[in-house]
């Protein structure tokens, strides 16, 4: 049950991006009206609670629908299966303007969108999408994705969950964790092994016998959106649910692909917010008879900072035109993906320090920023693992075995 | 079908801060951030609420402006309304922009026409009074509330502020409406509507003939404030020291 939120006002300021190249000027009308409109209603609807919900560890699950009305769920996805049918960098521009308020919610998203919508879009039966796409779109059903194991997440290929043909069904079994949305999702996306030892992905839906989906506690980090486990015990799941599209690895890496270009662009969006923070803080707060942005040392943070998130602006914006024509590979996202959320994290912990005390409280966004961050950094594939992926790429060998 | 004319201004963002051109004749439009008058964004979110409560509506968005103004009557149909006309004229002088609209509305019998109380740039208020004169239609002005019971008895029941209490009034269609907070709540366009509104008409009208009456010669700046000196309560005496030191009282 959610208490009534505080509204902070420090939070709901009226907010100009920063954009040192003229940036802007590489998007369309449509894209900026997708950024003012989604801009507006975060600062009614998120913002000013955000604080109060990460800091009591609730989630805004009564904002599902209106995220769902509003568009937030799918946007690159068709119109004809209910999403807006936007292109990739307006997709990018939301999930940037979700996470300046919070990765969390980001997060809520962008699994929703990219990981639970786009498998069943790309490998489901066209029965499947239109059962099930218009009501993910509108948030009348909630998902989640189920690829990481308790002993296998850099390593998904090693997964241990698996399907049995039971003539009119499968049974499955097995446990998946770290997975954003569970304890409240109504369905979720499951990769498994088949009878032939093949990944397959299947949709799991709640209220199944055998399934649960208990919750992770005690995060220190995301805590405005819920994180679980699925836990499988002898599912008896229709064939029909079964996304014939797709055999293989492939395919759960193809939806990552799609949520990492978006967390490129989200973990940015969350950088631009403390840097802003931290520009503010600075020419207000006076030490030494001087706003303490006339210090030296305080320029040097800002000036980074904002380099940092120029390169970023240009690096995702021409990420996002290879996404449109199809181009853009696994690789070129998780370079993105590792570099943008990275730097993320340094903006937030200069940001930090130049807030000196202040920094570290809830009237200000910037460590629910790096908290939140931690997660970023690491899931969707590790900061690591990405750095792996390209020198893979680069090298053609594989340092992973 | 009730047909709705929404006028909308294109106006600077109200966090702008303002700076003129060299002569001062005109707003310094350089990274500036144009939205659509918040009063007469009330008056399309009143005709999109027509379309809710189940009336039939046609609601067309009109600006007078250059092609400038297209984002924000591209909003306009994401937020709602059907299709979009822009005359294409610079708009300077309210008589001009009355006359223009009048010329528009010739023959297409709107039954209601909406704008804002005033634009937030210029705050004339002068554009709907002479449009409704150049219509010979009704006029409400700064309205809070508006609605049609019955469609087929073309009366509208408008109410607006009055000193100390509310007026409540009822106009015969046509009529020009302009909008007052309260007579609708703003609504944040959604992703469906913005990508609706790539396929709605926007047309382009060229302007009619008809005289500036009245020319910008310049604008300045408020005065700088003086600096101020601060008393605490309990030196009152030397608060009356200082203004009789400076012959003021």
């Amino acid at each position: 049950m959610l208490v009534e939120p505080q509204k902070s006002a420090k939070v709901a300021h009226a907010y100009e991006a920063p954009d040192y190249y003229q940036l802007d000027g590489l998007l369309t009308e449509e894209h900026l009206l997708i950024r003012s409109s989604v801009r507006s209603w975060l600062n009614e609807h998120i913002a000013p609670y955000i604080n109060d919900w990460a800091q009591n560890n609730q989630c805004p699950t009564h904002l599902v629908k209106e995220m769902g009305e509003l568009g937030l769920f799918g946007p690159s996805l068709p119109e004809e299966y209910g999403c807006p049918g936007f292109d990739e960098i307006a997709y990018g521009v939301i999930m940037q303007e979700i996470e300046r308020v919070d990765s969390g919610i980001r997060s809520m998203c962008s699994v929703q969108g990219s990981l639970v919508m786009y498998p069943i879009y790309k490998y489901g039966s066209e029965e499947q999408k239109r059962r099930f796409l218009p009501l993910l779109a509108k948030g009348e059903l909630m998902g989640c994705f189920g690829l990481t194991e308790p002993d296998h997440g850099s390593n998904p290929g090693g997964m241990t969950t698996h399907f049995s043909d039971e003539g009119d069904h499968y049974l499955l079994n097995g446990a998946k964790t770290w997975i954003s949305n569970s304890p409240f999702a109504d369905i979720a996306v499951v990769w498994a092994k088949n009878p032939d030892g093949k990944i397959q992905g299947i949709i799991v839906e709640r209220g199944m016998p055998g399934f649960s989906t208990p919750e992770i506690h005690n995060k220190w980090s995301l805590r405005a959106s819920t994180t679980g486990e699925l836990v499988f015990e002898d599912v008896k799941v229709p064939k029909e649910n079964l996304l014939p599209g797709v055999t293989g690895l492939r395919g759960p890496l193809g939806c990552l692909d799609k949520a990492r270009y978006g967390i490129a662009w989200g973990a940015m969006g969350a950088a631009m917010d403390c840097y802003s923070t931290a520009l503010r803080y600075a020419s207000e707060r006076m030490q030494f008879d001087k706003p303490i942005a006339g210090f030296q040392l305080q320029q040097k943070k800002l000036a980074e900072m904002l380099t940092e998130i120029t390169k970023m602006q240009i690096f995702t914006w021409r990420l996002g035109t290879l996404m449109n024509e199809g181009k853009a590979t696994t690789a070129q996202i998780s370079m993105a993906k590792r570099n943008n959320v990275d730097s993320a994290i340094h903006i937030a912990r200069e940001a930090r320090q130049i807030l000196g005390g202040m920094g570290i409280t809830g009237d200000y966004p910037i460590m629910r920023h790096m908290m939140n961050l931690e997660s970023v950094i690491t899931y969707e594939g590790t900061h690591d693992i990405h750095l792996l992926i390209t020198g893979m790429d680069i090298t053609g060998i594989s340092a992973f075995r | 079908m009730l047909k709705i004319l929404v006028c909308i201004s294109h106006v600077p963002d109200t966090t702008t801060k303002i700076q003129f051109e060299g002569d001062g004749s005109k707003l310094n439009k350089t990274g500036v951030t144009f939205i659509i008058n918040p009063y007469c964004e009330y008056g399309l979110s009143r005709a999109i609420g027509f379309q809710e409560e189940g009336k039939k509506v046609a609601i067309t968005a009109l600006c007078v402006g250059g092609p400038e103004v297209e984002p924000t009557l591209r909003r306009a149909l994401a937020i709602g309304a059907d299709d979009a006309v822009r005359i294409n004229a610079d708009a300077t002088d309210a008589g001009f922009v009355a006359k223009q609209i009048a010329n528009y509305c010739n023959g297409k019998e709107f039954d209601v026409i909406f704008t804002g109380k005033e634009s937030i740039d210029f705050n004339g208020s002068l554009v709907p009074g002479m449009l409704a004169e150049y219509l010979e239609s009704s006029f409400v002005s700064y309205a809070t509330h508006m609605d049609i019971a019955d469609p087929e008895s073309m009366t509208a029941q408008v109410k607006r502020e009055v000193d100390g209490g509310e007026e409540v009034m009822e106009v015969p269609l046509p009529a020009v409406i302009s909008c007052q907070k309260g007579i609708a709540e703003w609504r944040i366009p959604n992703m469906r509507g913005i990508m609706g509104a790539r396929k709605k008409p926007l047309s382009v009208v060229s302007p009619n003939e008809s005289l500036e009456l009245v020319a910008t010669v310049q604008f300045s700046y408020p005065p700088a404030k003086g600096n101020c000196q601060y008393f605490q309560p309990e030196d009152v005496s030397k608060l009356v020291d200082s203004l009789t030191n400076k012959g003021l009282v």
